[in-house]
């Protein structure tokens, strides 16, 4: 074994998720992205003396719908915290978070593993706070926007559980991936809607201790949670091969250098002097709200998988990219409910579909046309009206200008042409201007066919029928001398 | 007032610490008058000790009627300018502070 390999890495994620509310969670003010700063702020989310803070009943209501789809215990009795320290974008000095009984306990969540048995990452917890506002710093100050003060705030930490950079970027996937299904939140990195910080430790294979941990913070791609853990393992492996001792200590990720670096250290950062908050009574969970929350949960990414796996014919790898995003699941599924093959439907939604969706800037609903047209189009395909490039073509059109499939196939002139006359007049036109080329094909080169065929279809502007192309110029060629029509290649080789 | 030893249920040094994380900047003088105030406050919690508590769960807070809740409503208007009016200092709508250094 060579020493490289003698290490492991151990790393645990804490996520913090935005919940898809209209208002904050302990105040009515709205809950948006993007506003001018300081305008959706209010006595109670600036921390102003005196204000009392009044639980969001959504909030509650998206958390336990999380805490189902993970399988957590949803705790009946449940407390909030406040946790203490000083930042200018924390306005009361401490923030209102959870930390003993937390909403959500014990649950987990199952990554994909191609086709074996799903790998399970046990989850620690999943509780609530409030996030903090947002600074922005200038040469000579700092300036301080507290819209996002208040705003709800989901914080799922797993258990150290995963093994590799890529498992972790997996793991974080299917997490979002469950949200997104969910409806809970959109799962903007870049937004700051979904955020990630690192644990990472590296130990001797086989030790069953951790050993010292760093976190590491800001990252806000899945790209950069990859690379900076990969990072991280190769930095403190090479650090104990060394000889030295890993620092517990807080790392930021640097994207433009590419690596991580320690934070200025805080000795005393991390003594939160937790107590319960004092202006929030206990919190109860009625079993009733979690069993209506259960009798209406939607699917999740796992289950529709396993629905695919088991009902639908498609390859690990196809049900992997048709069920990431619930809207392109719903899509596909739409199109063949529609009447379409299991197999073209996804084959196009894989494709056109998702390729117009991450071409646009618009919404996935926006930026495709509604599947029912898409199915249209397609049957015009299963019925030899236009060829499958034309459909293509006629797609992307329709992406932009709203049309239906009919109007745009007409309004394109993508009709196929099948009529035997218009194809043999072509052919004829073809084969005497080729005549070079039709010489060498009856002395053998039969692959010259495809040739011909090519040379229809593009004088047609691709529109003709290849089927009854195929069958005018084998006519024709039989006729002008040998080899025999059944000799011939069936199509274009 | 100077406090024996015996009776210093927190140390100078707790002291300190404490003051640290609450931002406080203290002499000597008042290091000491912290520490026999901090140290009777806890001497007085201590008292509970004294009470037979094995059967009593970990209470956060008193009276069941649980939190209130309200729904999820927009109710707040923005209200950029009145929320700016106290501030020492602005830039367009931003609070303007003395510049943080991480």
């Amino acid at each position: 074994m060579a020493i490289s390999d003698a290490y492991e890495a151990v790393i645990g994620l804490e996520v913090h998720t935005q919940l898809l509310t209209r208002s904050k969670i302990f105040c009515g003010c709205a809950n948006e992205f993007g506003a001018a700063p300081n305008h959706n702020v209010c006595p109670v989310c600036m921390g102003m003396p005196g204000v009392l803070p009044v639980f969001n009943r959504r909030v509650l209501e998206l958390t336990i719908r999380v805490g189902l789809a993970t399988h957590s215990q949803i705790s009946e009795r449940s407390i909030f915290a406040r946790k203490n320290y000083f930042y200018p974008d924390l306005p009361k000095g401490y923030q209102i978070s959870q930390y003993e009984r937390p909403l959500c306990v014990g649950g987990y969540i199952e990554l994909p593993t191609g086709n074996g048995a799903p790998r399970r990452i046990q989850l620690a917890r999943i509780h609530l706070e409030e996030d903090a506002g947002k600074n922005i710093h200038r040469p000579t100050a700092s300036l301080v926007d507290f819209n996002r003060s208040g705003t709800p705030l989901l914080e799922i930490v797993s258990e150290p559980e995963l093994r590799s950079a890529e498992e972790a970027t997996a793991y974080l996937r299917e997490l979002r991936s469950i949200l997104r299904y969910l409806e809970v939140s959109d799962g903007n990195m870049e937004e700051g809607s979904f955020r990630c910080d690192a644990n990472v430790s590296v130990r001797p294979c086989g030790a069953t201790e951790l050993g010292a941990k760093t976190e590491i913070k800001n990252l806000n791609s899945f790209k950069f949670v990859e690379k900076a853990i990969k990072h991280e393992i190769e930095r403190q492996t090479a650090v104990l091969k060394a000889g030295g001792k890993i620092m517990q200590e807080t790392h930021l990720w640097d994207p433009e250098r590419g690596e991580t670096r320690p934070m200025r250290s805080k000795e005393y950062a991390h003594d939160y002097r937790y107590f319960p908050e004092p202006d929030l009574p206990e919190l109860y969970v009625p079993p009733e709200l979690v069993e209506q929350i259960r009798a209406q949960a939607p699917e999740v990414p796992a289950a529709r998988r396993a629905r695919y796996a088991r009902d639908l014919s498609l390859s690990a790898y196809e049900i992997d990219v048709l069920t990431q995003e619930r809207e392109v699941g719903d899509y596909f599924e739409a199109m063949v409910a529609a009447g379409i093959e299991t197999k073209a439907a996804a084959n196009w939604t894989m494709t056109e579909v998702l390729r117009a969706s991450n071409e646009s800037t618009e919404t996935f609903s926006n930026a495709v046309p509604p599947p029912a047209q898409t199915a249209a189009l397609l049957k015009l395909v299963a019925q030899n009206e236009i060829s499958l490039n034309a459909a293509k073509t006629a797609f992307a059109a329709m992406c932009k200008s709203g049309q239906d499939a009919a109007t745009t196939v007409k309004a394109l002139g993508l009709a196929q042409v099948s009529d035997e006359a218009t194809i043999s007049q072509v052919c004829d036109q073809v084969l005497s201007a080729e005549a070079d080329k039709v010489a060498q094909f009856h002395a053998g080169r039969e692959k010259l066919f495809g040739f011909f065929v090519g040379q229809v279809v593009k004088a047609m502007k691709g529109n003709a029928n290849p089927k009854v192309v195929n069958e005018v110029l084998k006519r024709k060629l039989a006729m002008a001398g040998r080899p025999s029509p059944s000799d011939l290649p069936s199509s274009g080789a | 007032m100077p406090l024996r030893m015996a009776e210093a249920k927190i140390s100078l040094d707790g002291v300190r610490h404490v003051a640290r994380l609450a931002r406080l900047a203290l002499d000597a003088q008042e290091e000491a008058k912290l520490q026999h105030d901090l140290s009777s406050i806890l001497e007085y919690v201590e008292k509970l000790t004294e009470l037979e508590l094995s059967g009593v769960e970990p209470t956060a807070q008193v009276g069941d009627a649980g939190t209130p809740m309200r729904d999820d409503v927009v109710t707040n208007e923005p209200a950029a300018d009145a929320v700016l009016a106290n501030a020492p200092a602005r830039e367009g709508f931003w609070f303007k502070v003395p510049k943080i250094i991480e």
